[in-house]
């Protein structure tokens, strides 16, 4: 149900004034709620492999909040478990 | 004495190592807590796992989780001797207590206020199995989506 379809073939993806009101312009709209709010997770684990790699892309760097809708005192949770892990060799450091 | 407070220690010792010198190692960091004062709340061998990345030459090694409470001097002497010990790779020593307190102050916060409402809306204070499943069951609903893209 949060997941809008464009039913239109959308214009250039990124474009301004293609926004929708919404805020997910740009190519595909990503969920917009924060995992930790709504999953009621109050200690961001660094040793919790399976949940930290929800953010790490392919890439691996630490997915903005923009894209993956943390509010933002749990992306700076968020942000040093990873830190954390990474240290630890749990997930990797951002490679090219 | 400085104040007790909870640490977390995570070392990764080198996959070659033998069951004895894993056992050596958990004794030295049973020694220097005791010698400081110190207890050793929880141990958790993870075992052997692969790295996300190499370490010097290692791409596995073997992961050990120690549960700790002691003072500030505790942990300058364990993160001495386990940076000069060649077995251990790579050791983190975190500061739990604090946050630890603080996520469970902010459940009974919620905790409190849900069932303050749920009484206010005359249901029970606790929400029922069923409730509990359906709520779940949306997560789930959730993460399906999620992963969708």
């Amino acid at each position: 149900m949060s997941e809008m379809n464009r039913s239109k073939p959308a214009g250039k993806p990124g474009e301004r004034g293609q926004r929708r009101p919404s805020g997910g312009g740009g190519g595909f709209r990503r969920r917009r709620v924060c995992k930790f709010r709504s999953e009621k997770i109050d200690y961001i684990d660094y040793k919790d492999v399976r949940l930290l790699m929800q953010f790490v892309p392919e890439r691996g760097k630490i997915q903005p909040r923009r894209l993956s809708g943390t509010s933002a005192k749990y992306q700076r949770k968020l942000q040093l478990a990873l830190k954390r892990a990474r240290e630890l060799a749990l997930i990797p450091y951002a490679t090219d | 004495m400085s104040a007790t407070k909870q640490y977390e220690l995570v070392y990764i010792v080198v996959p070659e190592a033998t069951e004895q010198q894993l056992t050596e190692l958990h004794e030295l960091v049973t020694g220097i807590a005791s010698r400081f004062g110190g207890t050793i709340d929880r141990t958790e061998a993870w075992g052997r796992r692969r790295l996300a990345y190499a370490i010097g030459r290692h791409k596995e090694g073997i992961y050990v989780l120690e549960v700790i409470s002691g003072g500030g001097d505790l942990v300058k002497e364990l993160d001495r001797r386990l940076k000069v010990s060649d077995l251990v790779i790579r050791h983190l020593i975190v500061r739990v207590d604090e946050d630890l307190r603080i996520a469970a102050r902010a459940k009974a916060q919620r905790q409190a206020t849900s069932a303050r409402r749920r009484v206010a809306r005359g249901l029970p204070p606790e929400p029922t199995p069923e409730e509990r499943m359906r709520a779940s069951a949306a997560l789930a609903d959730d993460r399906d989506e999620a992963e969708a893209y």
